[in-house]
């Protein structure tokens, strides 16, 4: 199937690691991916930090240039949240109806990356090889507002070589919540460290989640301590392969 | 467009006052939570309290199959009842009017602290017996009895704590949830006249000390105090929630008994409160069923109090249901379910939130009570991470209030200053930004200047605003490629 990608702006700008997993993953997969050059931003920040008149601009910009796509994915829980629950809210606060009933139809068209594989393409098993121990970390957003529940782990499970282990607490906030981690940078660092502690307690050398954000967070916490524990983003999990399998 | 079109308009309806109560703290959140996290007791007090009580909800609230079901009926039930709310209040009037009551309207804090000043002056007593109640708190009512030379005697275990440590509630549940058993003895040893000098800091001496010290209060007080829980309007029956007998003392024994309720508290019919008395108890403190349930129905000659006033308050509740999509936060039944599963609540306790409605549920209801610019910090002192709302007995979806209340308060700042603020500048520039493609590629052009700034894949130090981050987490370094770079690379310009 052709599926659209919108890589959010955090991954372009600073983890194309996690954009091009995610191509990898899907083309193994045998489907055909198209990157919209125009898509920038879905606007989440603006929204979450109550800028919802500067957010009407990017609703609109999502709505137009994705209305095409049959299917989106997007490797990012929250990104799709925002796109699910905040774009025909944000229209529908400054009158726009027929905005919101787009960005509506668009929304239900957009996926988050586990919501796609075993929703969407019906595969658990996406062939991956990845020997190291892991730790997976359910995101507020994917786990509250999307509800992805264990899709995430039924995939990591499946996933030769990993050496999966639980994540104590895991369904606590890391402490990231946008700008929250710098208008309340005290309280965000120390929903950090008890993440960390819970993180570091699994003694697993990879940290993963289904999106860059609270990744950068935990990340930046991690390597700051030089804790020997890294992140890395689900999708580069499942785009991993023996050398040289397709 | 324009900022005109923007949701809701408030009709100028007043708000909570200045100068009276606690709903509103000293200093912003960010300030007061820094404090509190440096308090190690605090967090390790919390921490161990919200763990208890979380673990206790989930087990109780797992049991029940149709637990869905029953938020579905609490929230609906909450939503009609708001919907007509002045019709249930004459009706409330009426009935408990019927049954031998007084019904007073209290239009804010100040008016309601001089109804029941009066009330109990007019009884003579210098003495009055309170039971745990938030509204009383909220209106500053101790204050003015104070003032006014009479002694309001906390009841409720936790409250006395705090009473007597001349502390502040920091819980909507447990008040005193930021102290533990060696703290509580050291305030009873160093408040209680006649308490055993060898009082040791076990819950059975702690509990036994205060029992003594309770007992000859519930037999000397003319005057009893309470808030409510639930009102029925249609029989006028008025409802309290305890755990420890306090309440069911204060509301039997003295002769004259004074309610003070938020207008919200009202419920339509009897059957409604089956939901409720399901949903509560679970809820606030992971029991299947509450303890002791107190109901009265105005006087009953020779049977308990003899003089019932029921003072209803607004204090910028009728505001609150002005906001079309704040509203819903009238709907909380105060089971604080919220504060325990929220991971800011538990590491700051509710201090912080310089209002007696602290955790998730009072950063969006301090704000709607007082008006956004009097706690315009509260609806930032979330991450949004949705816990609050899953727990939420009524379903108040509380992330989107915050963010609902982020907005108002954007737009207010926005109308007040001339000039606008550096953040407003900064978003507004982002959105300019990200609006256009092209703009966005410059602006990944110019961000790539970061590297400038890293070693090692990793930023350890960047410029204000930015540096509260770095203050604790490495940023990372811009790669080299973008994404976007990449893939023109790979498959060409195809769109």
């Amino acid at each position: 199937m052709r599926i659209a990608l919108f890589v959010t702006c955090l991954a372009d700008t600073l983890f194309p690691d996690a954009g091009r997993a995610t191509v990898r993953l899907l083309e193994r997969l045998g489907h055909q991916v198209e990157f919209p050059a125009a898509q920038t931003c879905c606007g989440q920040m603006h929204v979450n930090t109550g800028y919802l008149h500067d957010a009407l601009p990017l609703v609109r910009h999502y709505a137009e240039v994705f209305k095409d796509c049959e299917a989106i994915v997007v490797p990012s829980g929250s990104c799709t949240g925002s796109i699910r629950h905040q774009h025909a809210m944000v229209a529908r606060r400054y009158g726009d109806e027929a905005l919101a009933r787009r960005a509506e139809a668009v929304a239900a068209r957009t996926y988050e990356l586990s919501e796609l594989l075993v929703d969407v393409l019906g595969v658990e098993d996406v062939g991956a090889y990845y020997p190291h121990r892991v730790t997976y970390h359910p995101t507020c957003h994917s786990l509250r507002l999307l509800r992805v529940g264990d899709r995430p782990l039924r995939l990591l499970r499946n996933v030769a070589g990993i050496d999966l282990v639980e994540l104590p607490d895991a369904d606590t906030c890391c402490g990231f919540g946008g700008t929250f981690a710098v208008k309340n940078a005290d309280t965000s660092t120390a929903m950090l460290a008890d993440k960390m502690r819970s993180v570091l307690d699994t003694q697993a050398e990879v940290c993963t989640a289904g999106d860059s954000s609270c990744l950068m967070h935990i990340g930046g916490g991690l390597t700051r301590l030089r804790a020997g524990t890294r992140t890395v983003h689900l999708a580069q999990i499942l785009a991993s392969a023996p050398e040289g399998a397709r | 467009m324009s900022r005109d079109t923007r949701a809701v308009t408030f009709l100028g309806l007043p708000t909570a006052p200045r100068g009276v109560g606690h709903l509103r703290g000293a200093e912003p959140f960010p300030v007061a939570a820094r404090r509190a996290l440096a308090d190690t007791q605090l967090r390790r007090n919390l921490g161990k309290a919200t763990r208890t009580i979380r673990a206790k909800r989930a087990a109780v609230v797992g049991e029940l199959p149709d637990w869905e079901e029953l938020r579905d009926a609490g929230q609906a039930i909450k939503s009609e009842t708001m919907a007509h709310l002045d019709r249930y209040l004459e009706q409330l009037e009426a009935s408990v009017t019927a049954r031998g009551g007084v019904v007073h309207w209290a239009r804010d804090a100040t008016e309601a602290n001089r109804i029941v000043v009066d009330l109990v002056r007019a009884t003579g007593a210098a003495e009055a017996v309170k039971v745990k109640s938030i509204v009383t708190d909220e209106i500053g009512l101790n204050d003015a009895l104070a003032a006014a030379g009479i002694t309001a005697h906390e009841t409720d275990l936790a409250e006395l704590i705090v009473q007597l440590g001349h502390d502040r509630p920091s819980h909507i549940l447990v008040p005193a949830i930021h102290r533990n058993r060696a703290e509580i003895r050291d305030i009873f040893l160093r408040e209680m006249a006649d308490v055993d000098p060898g009082l040791t800091d076990s819950p059975a001496a702690l509990t036994e000390a205060a029992r003594m010290y309770l007992r000859r209060r519930f037999l000397s007080a003319k005057v009893g105090i309470s808030g409510a829980n639930f009102a029925i309007a249609e029989t006028g029956t008025l409802c309290v929630v305890e755990s420890e007998g306090n309440g069911r003392m204060c509301l039997t024994l003295p002769d004259t008994l004074i309610t003070v309720m938020g207008i919200e508290k009202i419920l339509p019919g009897w059957e409604d409160l089956g939901v409720f008395m399901q949903l509560l108890p679970r809820s606030s403190t992971g029991e299947r069923m509450n303890p002791y349930t107190s109901m009265w129905t105005g006087v009953t000659p020779g049977d308990g109090p003899q003089q019932f006033h029921l003072v209803l308050l607004d204090n910028g509740r009728t505001a609150a249901l002005a906001d079309q999509t704040g509203r819903q936060a009238l709907h909380c039944i105060r089971c604080s379910a919220c504060l325990n599963v929220c991971p800011v609540y538990e590491r700051v306790g509710g201090h912080a939130y310089g209002s007696v409605y602290p955790g998730p549920i009072g950063a969006v209801l301090s704000p709607l009570l007082t008006g956004v610019e009097d706690n315009a910090s509260l609806p930032y002192a979330s991450s949004l991470c949705g816990a609050c709302y899953d727990a939420c007995p009524v379903k108040i979806d509380i992330p989107s209030l915050l963010v609902h209340l982020r907005a108002r308060h954007v737009d207010e700042v926005a109308d007040t200053r001339r000039v606008p603020s550096p953040e407003a500048v900064t978003m507004a520039a982002a959105a300019w930004v990200m609006a256009s493609p092209a703009r966005y590629e410059a602006g990944q052009r110019v961000g790539r200047l970061g590297r400038l700034l890293g070693r090692g894949g990793r930023i350890r130090r960047l410029p204000p605003p930015l540096s509260a981050w770095t203050a604790a987490r490495d940023a990372p370094e811009p790669p080299a490629q973008t994404f976007r770079q990449w893939w023109r690379a790979e498959h060409g310009d195809t769109r």
